[in-house]
């Protein structure tokens, strides 16, 4: 009899994968300033790290909620004795509010529907429990945060089917795309449950367009489907554009209260717009109240700390805070991408035009000696080995166009982000000139292994060491 | 799934079967107490007259030492001005491997709630969301959908969502009895396991709490080894819940099974087969805080449950606090000696305010409950709708809010889980104080119509008590007869997340 359940032996969590080099390499060699000058940059990890010291002020002010007192008194013991799975109402009404003021306050979240989870990990595996099983598939467009392939189908059994998305039109969503993945998941004899969407994109750095959302929810209308809208990104927002939710278009379209409404559901954290991942603080928000009440009892399995909800509703609570921090962290990511993306201009470089997120979406694929994944891999292990930077090759993402590379900005210095563009520079300006020498050599060994491994063979690059990323 | 599904028309927009389901089990009548203490909750100066809830296993007899360490160690927290400069490293760590302090002073707690007598590996250490995300994540581990764990009854009414709602794994329950004081057998559980195997289930463990909820009684060193060869020799699991390590009472014995495991030959015990899952929400009453700990000696599955753990990691900035706070030795020395020190204490006196009232409880050494004997009050002996008629006068009259046996899967009608440690003296007082005016009252109301009849019975003891007590029930009878609330709407909070 197998000792084991078949979770533990499958690798459905997709953490095995030959492509722990890059995490590997960075482990045993990380830069430092100081000690470690040459050492590996971590470019891989979409964390913001560009606004604690906007917190840490917040706090030095608010002894309080530092302290776990309330006017004054300490109410340790209340919170260390708090476990309600609906959470504590001030927090969640504090999160509506926030969530709101990202949107512009044009749209209202009720605090009722909000369900805390741990981190939006545990949001997005509760809400595949609630609305799929196994034999059910959700149609995901490409190239996602490779994170999902655990999030959504390990435990839950669920399928994910990819939305074949093209540099051609910017990696927008088209109507085609929709159709043929359905379709696609009807040949593999799977039942779609659901559209789940990262808006905005994780890994382009890109916000759906209106026309995208309007399809989407039209789309979701015909088939009598759901739809999930991660917008864990949502605050990350820096270019000239608003932010548009799924929840302006329902609004828009005067289907808030609709039938179709009640199959939106949208995920959140504070993992990225206040760069808080330690804190594991996600939620789901969902105008179905079966789905509310069934989460509720899931989040039992993963709830928020109680002095984490505290410490976060005085927070969020504070309005001037929150107005200051969102713009801040908006004018920081912005000068801060900026910097990115000049710097790669300057190494011959572009990437896809983004306005959010906390990486650029960068585009090399002139630098592979062929069209394959294969020569992605290897012109992602030169980057690691030779360049020393270690970003996320676009194939982990389940990009279906070789040559694509995720590259994070937000988790570092300026002078760090500064070497690893003179890095990058340095070696296109030497490979250029090598490539000129050898290229019709190379040519001639490529054509015979010319040959697109298909991209479920190409899953996360992690190790049993890799922190939670995104 | 039928192609009624395919079509994409109908049914395409359901929810999962999961999420529609009873199995998370908060759909039970035994929501009532809940409801009723929500309604009309005790307080001492504002409420005095309210129903005191002891359906809830918390430990609230140490939070004053847990807050005093924190007033005097303000580096211990990221957001004061001491602790400050370490919030950026700590609110961006989410290592699923958790803090490494943080796992040594697990470690360091465990290892001392048991005397010293193990050491636990701090890289076994794997964090979940409390002992519910723990037990979750060990079935998902250890038993595919269908596969069937051992549990002897009666045990804590949210195992069945925990082990089995979003896994798919069934219970086979192994019923104990009050005939050998619940005790759990080596010949049970071999009973159980045989015919559960006859039948063609899929055995892939046993499960049990020790010290035991609801029972507060502890296995023997001897039996839990013969467990543990049991599971060797048949190559099934043994998952040990030991919550409630730390509340066994002043001068008691607990054994746990990481001691076994040290003190039997490895050819009697197969490591890989052994778990524990542990919490810090009763040892410290810090329920709120969310840290669950699943230990495993079986590689993969430490491997799988830390990779799982990304579902219900410990928030960083707890991890840092308990971190500093359980690897203060002076501090969690002198905890674990006061706190078994007051539960032992607290204990006595409750149980001692009982036997007033002629209420037995099973004779229980741990654990932040007692198992009360009520079978003698029952209107009809062996039922259970006579138990939960005596629930609902329990809650309604007596105005206590107690778990019914049932709810734990016990199979004999008539005992009750009564909670002590969620209270402060004053309050524990009143509650004592309402079961015994309750029963001398019921006994002297239907005493001024005996005397009459039969004086003899008031000169006789031993007569008299017997006599209190058929006319105790003949007094629950009244009550029964003068209308009882009937089951209604359950709570909208979660009584299965407090037990």
């Amino acid at each position: 009899m197998k000792q084991l359940s078949t979770k533990v032996t499958s690798n459905a969590h997709g953490q095995d994968s030959s492509y722990f080099l890059g995490w590997e390499e960075y482990e045993k060699n990380p830069y430092d300033e100081i000690k470690n000058p040459n050492g590996i940059i971590q470019m891989g990890l979409a964390e913001n790290q560009l606004c604690f010291d906007l917190i840490e002020t917040w706090l030095a002010k608010n002894p309080d909620a530092a302290g776990l007192k309330k006017d004054g008194q300490s109410i340790f013991k209340e919170l260390a004795l708090f476990q309600d799975y609906h959470g504590l109402p001030e927090f969640k009404k504090a999160l509506a509010e926030f969530m709101e003021e990202i949107r512009g306050n044009r749209v209202t979240f009720d605090p009722r529907k909000i369900v805390l989870a741990a981190g939006s990990t545990s949001a997005n595996e509760t809400l595949m429990f609630c609305l799929a099983e196994p034999g059910d598939a959700f149609l995901l467009p490409t190239p996602y945060y490779p994170g999902f392939d655990r999030d959504l189908k390990w435990r839950t059994g669920a399928e994910i089917v990819p939305i074949h998305c093209s540099s051609s039109n910017g990696f927008q969503i088209t109507e085609s795309a929709l159709q043929q993945a359905y379709q696609q998941a009807q040949k593999l004899d799977l039942n779609v449950k659901g559209i789940l969407v990262t808006n905005p994109s994780n890994p382009l750095g890109t916000m759906l367009t209106r026309r995208e959302l309007n399809l989407l929810v039209d789309f979701i209308t015909s088939k009598n489907i759901h739809l999930i809208s991660d917008e864990i990104y949502s605050g990350t927002v820096f270019g000239f554009e608003q932010f548009v939710s799924v929840m302006d278009v329902l609004k828009d379209k005067k289907l808030e209260d609709s039938e179709v409404s009640k199959r939106v559901h949208v995920v959140y954290s504070l993992s990225k717009d206040l760069g808080l991942p330690g804190f594991r603080v996600g939620a789901i928000y969902s105008n179905d109240e079966m789905v509310v009440s069934a989460a509720t009892k899931m989040s039992s399995f993963g709830l928020v700390s109680s002095q984490t909800q505290y410490l976060l509703s005085a927070l969020l609570s504070d309005k001037k805070f929150t107005g200051t921090y969102l713009n801040e962290n908006k004018k920081r990511l912005k000068i801060r991408q900026r910097q990115l993306v000049s710097g790669l201009e300057a190494a011959g470089v572009t990437c896809l035009k983004s306005n959010a997120g906390l990486f650029c979406w960068v585009d090399m694929r002139h630098l592979l000696d062929t069209n394959t994944f294969e020569a992605e891999l290897e012109l992602w292990k030169k980057i690691v080995y030779e360049v020393k930077l270690n970003i996320s090759p676009g194939s982990s993402c389940h990009c279906t166009e070789p040559g694509w590379f995720r590259v994070c900005f937000a988790n570092m210095s300026e002078e760090t982000l500064d070497l690893a563009m003179k890095r990058l520079k340095e070696y296109v300006e030497s490979t250029d000139s090598n490539r000129l020498i050898s290229k019709s050599s190379h040519e001639r060994i490529k054509s015979l292994r010319k040959r697109t491994v298909s991209n479920w063979v190409f899953r996360v690059s992690w190790t049993d060491r890799v922190p939670d990323e995104r | 799934m039928g192609s009624l599904i395919k079509s994409g028309g109908v049914s395409g927009a359901i929810l999962s079967r999961i999420a529609t389901n009873d199995q998370h089990g908060e759909n039970s009548e035994y929501f009532d107490g809940w409801k009723a203490y929500d309604k009309d909750p005790f307080h001492l100066s504002r409420n005095p007259h309210g129903i005191i809830q002891m359906g809830l296993a918390e430990n609230q007899l140490c939070l004053d030492l847990i807050k005093d360490w924190i007033k005097e160690n303000p580096k211990a927290s990221v957001c004061t001005p001491e602790g400050v400069y370490q919030f950026s490293d700590i609110a961006n760590f989410q290592d699923y491997h958790g803090l490494k302090e943080f796992r040594q002073a697990i470690a360091n707690f465990m290892g001392k709630a048991r005397g010293g007598r193990v050491t636990f590996d701090p890289e076994r250490i794997v964090m979940s969301g409390g002992a519910t995300g723990a037990n979750e994540t060990i079935m998902f581990c250890l038993a595919d959908p269908g596969d069937v764990f051992l549990v002897p009854s009666p045990y804590y009414a949210a195992f069945d969502r925990d082990l089995r709602w979003r896994t798919g794994v069934e219970i086979v329950p192994v019923h104990c009895s009050s005939s050998n004081n619940f005790k759990l057998t080596v010949e049970a559980v071999e009973w159980a396991y045989k015919k559960a195997v006859q039948s063609n289930k899929n055995v892939k463990g046993l499960l049990f709490t020790n010290p035991s909820n609801p029972l507060g009684t502890i296995l023997d060193k001897d039996t839990l080894k013969n467990l543990v060869r049991f599971v060797t020799r048949n190559n099934i699991h043994l998952v040990v819940d030991e919550i409630y390590a730390a509340t066994v009472f002043a001068g008691e014995n607990f054994a746990s099974v990481a001691e076994v495991v040290k003190d039997l030959d490895s050819s009697e015990v197969n490591v890989d087969l052994i778990h524990i899952v542990y919490s810090l929400s009763k040892d410290m009453g810090l329920p709120g805080f969310r840290v669950g700990i699943v230990y495993s000696y079986n590689d993969s599955v430490v491997s799988c449950a830390r990779k799982m753990s990304s579902f219900g990691l410990v928030s960083s900035q707890t991890q840092f606090m308990l971190a500093s706070m359980l690897s203060d030795d002076s501090f969690v020395d002198n905890f674990l000696m006061e706190s078994s020190k007051r539960l032992g204490i607290r204990h006595g006196v409750f149980t001692l305010g009982l036997k007033k009232a002629d209420i037995n409880c099973l004779i229980s050494t741990a654990g932040l409950f007692v198992w009360m004997d009520l079978r003698h009050l029952l209107r009809v002996r062996n039922s259970f709708e006579s138990e939960i008629e005596l629930w609902h006068i329990i809650i309604d009259k007596v105005k206590l809010n107690v778990s019914p046996g049932s709810s734990f899967q016990c199979t004999e009608p008539g005992w009750f889980r009564v909670c002590f440690a969620n209270m402060d003296d004053d309050t524990l007082h009143v509650a004592l104080r309402r079961i015994q005016d309750f029963v001398s009252k019921n006994s002297n109301k239907t005493a001024e119509k005996a005397s009459d009849n039969d004086q003899l019975i008031q000169n006789n003891n031993a007569k008299k008590q017997k006599w209190k007590q058929s006319n105790l029930r003949l007094s629950f009878r009244r009550l029964y007869e003068d209308g009882l609330s009937s089951p209604g709407i359950m709570s909208p909070h979660s009584p299965l997340l407090r037990t």
